[in-house]
C-alpha cells in the first residue's frame, strides 16, 4: 500500500491536517512537540486505499531530540512526502523542506495557516514558489478544512525536483532568495491577545498571570469535576443502577458465591458503592461515577490550555526551578500530561533531549505526579476529613518531587541541556476542536481503564474468595504497623496498586482508617509503584535496567515519605 | 547597559525592545545546529523580547516566531546592535 508520510517543522498543523485529510481524529494542540509517536489512518485516493501517518515534527533531518530521530527515520518507509509548512514562517520552514526536495521521494507543500498570513500582514505568491522550488505549493488552513480538496486533487503531482545546493550556507542563501522573491511585508494592528503575549512575557506580569491561570485551572477543574458528581453521576447510579442491582441482588438471595462477585457485601441490606466491591456496583463506580467526571473536567481544561498556547509560556517561568531537577522548563509539558494520565506524560518525556533528562523526568512522573484518576479518588475519600488533609497528601507528593528531582540532577551521569524552544502564538482556541479532543481522551479513558478496573475488582474478590489476602497481609503487617503505622489490611489495598490506583484508593474506604492513616495510605500508594500500564510505558521508554532503577528509587521514596508522615503528623 | 548601535554584545545584555544582527554563536556544532534549527544563525536579525529572572530563559522574535533560549546559550549568541533604542519604549 502507498505511504504517505505528514512531515514538518513542530507546531505547524499535522495532526490537524491528519485528522482533516484521514478522518481518523487524533491530538492536536498548540504547542511545538504533541506528537511524539507516529499514528497511521487511511484515505482513498481514486481507487486506492493509500496509508497516511503524522509524523512528529521536526526542524531538520538532523535530529535533535528523540521524537525528531523518530521523524527521520520514518523517512525511509514513505511514498510520498506531504510538507506542511507554517505559511507565516516561510524563511524557518523552508529549510526543512529544501532538505526534504534532497531525498528521493516525491514532495507536495501544504502551505497551511493560510488565514493567519492575512492578519499578519503576509502576502505569499504561491505560483512563484511553486516553481522556484519545482514541486506543488497548496494553501491549506487544516482546523477548519479549507483547501484540503485541493491539496488531495494534486497529490498524484508530486515530484521530485532537482534541486542543487551544497551545504547548510548555500542552502540557507537559496531560501532567502526564495522568501525575497515570494514573499511581502504589509502592517499589520496589534490583535489583542498580541498584547497579552507581550504581557505574558513580562516579569512580574508572566508570574501574575501564571498564578492566575493555574488556580482558575484548579477550581474550575474541581468545580466541574464535584458538579458533574452531584448532578449527574450520583442520580443516575441512585435513581437508574441501584435499582436494577437490588433486583439482581434478590434473584441471587442477597448471598453467596455469586452474589459477593457481581454486588459484594450489602451495608445494612443496601448497596454502597464506596464499600460493596462487586464487579457492578463498586467496579462500575469507580471508574464512571467517581473518576470519570474528573477526566473530563481536567481534560477539558487541559485541551484549553493546550490549544491557548499557554503551556510553552509556563515552561520558561518554570525553567530555574526545572534546572535545579536536572531538566528544563519545557519538562513542565510531560509532567502536566501526567496529571491526566501517567502513560502519555512519560511519552512526551520524548521531547526532551538527553536520557538522563527522560530517565529523571518519567521517574519523577511516577513519584510525585498524580494521575486524574487517583486524585480524583484521593479528593474523595481523604476530602471528607477536610481539606487540609488532601494539601497534606499534595504537598508530600510535591516536597517528594522536588527532593529526588534534586537529587537525580546530582546522581544521574550525563548532561541536562538549556531549554531552547519555539513559542506558538496565542491562538483562540476553537470550540470543535476541543471538544473533540475531549471526547477522544474520555473515550480513551473508558475504552482502556473500565475494562482493567472491572478485571482488577474481579480479581480482588476471587483471591478474597479464596483466603489469599490474608496470607500476605500476615507477611506485610511488620512494615505496615511499625513503619507507617497502618492496619496490615491496607497491604490489599497497596498490592491492588500495582495494577489500578483509583481502585486502590477505593480499597481503603471499608477499612475505616483515621485521617492520618489516609493521608499516610494515599500518599505511600501514589508514590511507591506505578499502575501496570505505566510501567510497561517505562519499561519501553527507558528500557529494563532504567526501570528496575526507576522502581527502587519509588519503592524507597515511598516507605520513606509514608514513615515521615507516621512520625510527624 | 547603555548600548550603541554598532557594539557586539551576547544576545542576553541586549535591552529588551532592541534589534540587533547574529554576528557569531560561540560553541560547538551542536549548538550551532540547534540554533540554525530554529532561524538563529550569523546574519539574522533578532529582537529581544524578555528576559527572566534568576538566569531564566531569554525570549527573542526572528521574523514571526518568539523562541525562548537558555540563559547559557543567551552569553553564546553575538550581537551586534542595529540602533539605539531606550529599553521600555522599544516596539517589535
Amino acid at each position: 500500500m502507498m505511504r504517505i508520510l505528514l512531515v514538518g517543522n513542530p507546531n505547524v498543523g499535522k495532526s490537524a491536517l491528519f485528522s482533516r485529510i484521514t478522518g481518523t481524529h487524533i491530538i492536536a494542540s498548540n504547542y511545538p512537540g504533541t506528537t511524539v509517536g507516529f499514528t497511521k489512518g487511511f484515505l482513498k485516493l481514486g481507487e486506492d486505499q493509500v496509508q497516511v501517518i503524522d509524523v512528529p515534527g521536526t526542524y531538520t533531518l538532523e535530529p535533535i531530540s528523540k521524537a525528531e530521530e523518530v521523524a527521520v527515520e520514518m523517512l525511509k518507509d514513505g511514498d510520498l512526502v506531504i510538507d506542511v509548512v507554517d505559511a507565516t514562517n516561510l524563511e524557518r520552514n523552508l529549510n526543512l523542506t529544501l532538505q526534504l526536495l534532497k531525498r528521493q521521494i516525491p514532495v507536495i507543500v501544504a502551505l497551511n495557516m493560510w488565514d493567519d498570513t492575512h492578519h499578519r500582514g503576509i502576502n505569499i505568491n504561491v505560483g512563484k514558489l511553486e516553481e522556484l522550488l519545482g514541486v506543488p505549493v497548496a494553501p491549506t488552513v487544516a482546523v477548519t478544512g479549507q483547501g484540503i480538496k485541493g491539496l488531495i486533487g494534486r497529490l498524484p503531482e508530486a515530484k521530485v525536483p532537482k534541486t542543487t545546493y551544497s551545504g547548510s550556507d548555500e542552502r540557507w542563501a537559496r531560501i532567502g532568495d526564495i522568501v525575497k522573491q515570494v514573499q511581502s511585508l504589509s502592517h499589520h494592528h496589534h490583535t489583542w491577545y498580541e498584547h497579552l503575549e507581550d504581557a505574558s512575557n513580562d516579569h512580574i506580569g508572566g508570574i501574575f498571570i501564571a498564578l492566575l491561570v493555574l488556580s482558575a485551572s484548579f477550581w474550575f477543574i474541581r468545580f466541574v469535576g464535584e458538579g458533574i458528581i452531584s448532578y449527574i453521576a450520583e442520580p443516575l447510579f441512585e435513581w437508574l443502577w441501584t435499582p436494577l442491582l437490588m433486583k439482581l441482588s434478590l434473584v441471587l438471595d442477597s448471598g453467596g458465591f455469586w452474589h459477593n462477585i457481581l454486588i459484594g457485601k450489602l451495608i445494612n441490606g443496601q448497596i454502597d458503592y464506596s464499600q460493596s466491591f462487586g464487579l457492578l456496583s463498586t467496579g462500575f463506580y469507580i471508574p464512571l461515577g467517581a473518576v470519570l467526571p474528573y477526566i473530563v473536567s481536567f481534560y477539558l481544561v487541559l485541551g484549553m490550555l493546550e490549544d491557548v498556547g499557554y503551556l510553552p509560556r509556563l515552561a520558561i517561568l518554570m525553567d530555574t526551578l526545572m534546572h535545579k531537577l536536572g531538566l528544563h522548563g519545557y519538562a513542565i509539558i510531560p509532567t502536566i500530561l501526567g496529571f491526566g494520565c501517567n502513560v502519555p506524560g512519560i511519552m512526551a518525556t520524548r521531547i526532551l533531549e538527553s536520557r538522563k533528562e527522560r530517565f529523571i523526568a518519567a521517574t519523577l512522573i511516577s513519584i510525585g505526579i498524580p494521575c486524574a484518576a487517583l486524585q480524583a479518588m484521593i479528593i474523595g475519600l481523604v476530602g471528607q476529613h477536610g481539606g487540609q488533609y488532601v494539601a497534606m497528601v499534595y504537598g508530600s507528593l510535591f516536597v517528594s518531587w522536588l527532593i529526588i528531582g534534586f537529587i537525580l540532577n546530582h546522581a544521574v551521569r550525563g548532561f541536562s541541556p538549556e531549554i531552547l524552544v519555539e513559542i506558538p502564538p496565542y491562538r483562540l482556541p476553537l470550540l470543535r476542536i476541543i471538544a473533540e479532543k475531549l471526547w477522544l481522551r474520555v473515550h480513551g479513558f473508558i475504552k482502556e481503564a473500565l475494562p482493567v478496573v472491572l478485571g482488577t475488582v474481579l480479581v480482588i474478590n476471587i483471591l478474597y474468595a479464596m483466603g489469599i489476602f490474608n496470607s500476605i497481609a500476615n507477611v506485610a503487617a511488620p512494615v505496615l504497623t511499625n513503619l507507617l503505622g497502618l492496619p496490615k489490611e491496607t497491604i490489599v489495598a497497596l498490592v491492588v496498586g500495582f495494577l489500578r490506583k483509583d481502585v486502590a484508593i477505593g480499597m481503603l474506604a471499608p477499612l475505616a482508617l483515621t485521617a492520618k492513616q489516609l493521608v499516610v495510605s494515599a500518599t505511600v500508594l501514589a508514590m511507591f509503584f506505578p499502575c501496570a500500564a505505566t510501567f510497561v510505558i517505562l519499561a519501553r521508554e527507558l528500557g529494563a535496567r532504567d526501570t528496575l532503577k526507576a522502581a527502587g528509587i519509588m519503592i524507597a521514596a515511598a516507605l520513606t515519605m509514608g514513615g515521615l508522615q507516621n512520625l510527624i503528623l | 547597559m547603555a548600548m550603541y548601535p554598532g557594539e557586539q554584545i551576547p544576545l542576553r545584555q541586549m535591552n529588551i525592545g532592541q534589534t540587533g544582527t547574529v554576528i557569531r554563536i560561540l560553541g560547538g556544532r551542536g549548538l550551532m545546529l540547534r540554533l540554525e534549527a530554529l532561524d538563529i544563525r550569523p546574519g539574522k536579525k533578532v529582537t529581544k523580547i524578555s528576559s527572566t529572572f534568576l538566569r531564566g530563559p531569554v525570549t527573542l522574535r526572528v521574523d514571526n516566531t518568539q523562541v525562548a533560549v537558555g540563559f547559557g546559550m543567551a552569553n553564546k549568541i553575538i550581537v551586534k546592535i542595529d540602533q539605539f533604542l531606550p529599553g521600555n519604549f522599544a516596539g517589535r
